[in-house]
């Protein structure tokens, strides 16, 4: 399945990153060659192992809800870009 | 001439300050110099803390003469910048966080700070740890100590570099595919990779969140013992830190159990950590599919002088079978930069970080993610967002996490056999810098022999264990069934006891 330009400009799109023309060309030819590397997995048979996503087991872990100090608004807001009353602002949406 | 400071390890500059022979202060002062002298050449720092950690060794120096301290207290300690430090710039090697101060600490640096570690600063990385050579880094690549126009390796060369170059005492990587071993043998140091869970990474900034592990990058094995005894343990801020509650949980306890015991209580007479036990009849497991077409004929040879030394001690070398380690790459990088697509997803010019211009909210999305990141980490966000995309999950997300469940498999066979195994870590040793940025699927295939413990989750070591003609170190990597970090750090302890290669250092001189 080798991947068309337009297939790498609608990936870009969902991961919003903003590609120049140059580097459409380059990562088209880039991710192909990484996916037909990676192709080699399909000579495996899988059908009856489950997927691992976790090397350990995964319990929830359940606490009490307790009331703790947070982070306060301004040092929450610190490290924002643009801010505005005690809010992060961007550019307008609607 | 006496030693200079800079080149102690932990375990023998603990005892001197502990005899109150030299204060933390001198300590201090005296690698910070270096570091304005040195790390010109090597850029292992993206940044110095000059004035906390001068702040630091005066208060270490306190609580020293208190009577408070602990072996860790008044050591300098360089982190690799993608831990979180309060009040202190952590970058992850990239424009987007250039100039982002965390308001918190991460839960090993909390535990650091408590036990009185001093903070040199923050070592570079390959760009949110991608990488295996440090030269995706926003701050310009770090050069290797032994010879400067090779890669120190990666993602931690920042950290095997300043270890090497005596620039700090030690110090704390994260490793996601290879990124502490690799570099550790690159660099001629000692690294370690926990155990997935007995590390918290609660502040540790995420790459791929089911195999990040961070752990200590040291000068010799004692001092990987000691700083993993003090950044273990489960952490309830990290739900994936183990909880020796469900499972497994007998093996867990007797390792921490063992790392305690092997500490000494600390005071002036402190005999320093304790891995002094025989490995006679360990059950040492070579894998041959580790050995063959690919491995250079210098690390080979180095690694089969390991394995007679290792015969030499006692060990009982036995063949093992990892029939699925050719798929490790491949399963790799479609778990990983699936991980990594959705974790970084996070910066988007809003809360934190750089933002760039757009006309609208979804251009200044586009735009800020182009600028602030890096071309690798845009081709695993490209990557990792096509693998997870609709129709295309089973092909290959489920795919690769049923060949990890594979590889987990064939470790548990061999470990019924062998007590831990001995590999290669690297095919070849540094290469020259710029040799792979331009082909990143060759880069890829160097991590071959590191992968498979973050797939399966097992703890491995890197020790030294030769030098290439060209004067470059190799590494020998132990791996060990999971929470066998008592069994890798004793035989590896072993192992650089009967060996001189962890006593060079690289020639800083001009």
């Amino acid at each position: 399945m080798a991947l068309t330009r337009e297939e790498v400009l609608h990936v870009a799109h969902l991961a919003r990153l903003a590609l120049g023309p140059q580097e459409i060309e380059l990562f088209t030819r880039q991710l192909n060659d990484i996916l037909a590397y990676v192709e080699q997995l399909q000579e495996l048979d899988t059908g009856e192992v489950a997927p691992m996503a976790h090397v350990l087991p995964v319990y929830n872990a359940f606490r009490e809800d307790v009331v703790k100090d947070g982070l306060s608004r301004d040092l929450a807001l610190d490290n924002a870009p643009a801010r505005e009353e005690g809010s992060f602002l961007v550019p307008r949406v609607i | 001439m006496a030693e200079p400071l800079s080149s102690l390890s932990i375990s023998r500059l603990a005892p001197r300050l502990a005899r109150g022979e030299v204060s933390p202060v001198e300590v201090t002062d005296h690698i910070l110099e270096r570091i304005a002298a040195k790390d010109g050449v090597i850029n292992a720092y993206i940044t110095v803390d000059e004035a906390g950690a001068q702040a630091q060794a005066r208060e270490a120096e306190a609580r020293l003469r208190r009577g408070q301290a602990t072996p860790l207290t008044g050591i300098p300690l360089a982190l690799k910048d993608v831990m979180v430090t309060q009040g202190l710039r952590t970058t992850c090697g990239s424009r987007i966080l250039e100039n982002f101060v965390p308001p918190f600490d991460a839960t090993v640096c909390e535990r650091l700070r408590a036990a009185g570690a001093v903070f040199l600063g923050k070592v570079n990385m390959d760009e949110f740890a991608m990488g295996s050579s440090t030269e995706n880094s926003a701050f310009g690549p770090t050069h290797n100590p032994w010879r400067r126009d090779c890669i120190p390796g990666g993602s931690s060369g920042g950290s095997a570099a300043a270890v090497a170059a005596d620039l700090c005492t030690a110090s704390l990587g994260s490793d996601t595919g290879g990124s502490i071993r690799q570099p550790a043998s690159h660099c001629g140091v000692v690294g370690l990779k926990p155990t997935y869970g007995l590390v918290s990474r609660y502040g540790l900034v995420a790459y791929a969140s089911s195999l990040d592990q961070i752990g200590p990058l040291t000068k010799e094995v004692r001092d990987a013992a000691l700083l993993l005894a003090f950044i273990a343990g489960h952490d309830p801020k990290d739900s994936t830190s183990f909880n020796p509650g469900a499972g497994n949980g007998s093996n867990y306890q007797k390792l921490l159990q063992g790392l305690k015991d092997c500490i000494p209580e600390y005071g002036p007479q402190w005999p320093g950590v304790n891995l002094d036990r025989e490995i006679k009849g360990l059950k040492v497991g070579v894998p041959r599919e580790y050995f063959g077409e690919g491995l250079d004929p210098e690390v080979d040879a180095a690694i089969r002088g390991a394995l007679q030394t290792l015969a030499g001690l006692g060990a009982e070398l036995l063949e093992v079978s990892l029939p699925h380690t050719e798929y490790a790459v491949a399963a790799y990088y479609v778990v990983a930069v699936a991980e990594a697509s959705s974790n970084l997803a996070r910066y988007d010019g809003v809360k934190y970080g750089l933002r760039a211009e757009g006309q609208n909210l979804l251009e200044m999305y586009a735009n800020t993610r182009a600028q602030g990141f890096g071309a690798e980490v845009r081709r695993r966000i490209m990557l990792g967002t096509y693998a997870l995309s609709a129709g295309y999950y089973d092909a290959y997300y489920k795919k690769a996490s049923q060949v990890r469940a594979l590889i987990r498999r064939d470790f548990d066979a061999a470990f019924a056999r062998c007590d831990l195994m001995a590999t290669p870590v690297s095919p070849t040793p540094a290469f020259r810098l710029g040799e792979k940025l331009a082909d990143p699927l060759t880069m890829y295939l160097s991590d071959i022999f590191t992968i498979s413990a973050n797939l399966a989750g097992i703890p491995g070591i890197s020790v030294p264990c030769g030098f290439s003609a060209l004067g470059l170190p190799i590494g020998l990597q132990l791996l060990g069934p999971p929470f066998g970090e008592a069994t890798l750090l004793r035989a590896a302890y072993a192992f650089e006891q009967a060996t001189d290669f962890h006593r060079r250092k690289p020639d800083l001189s001009d």
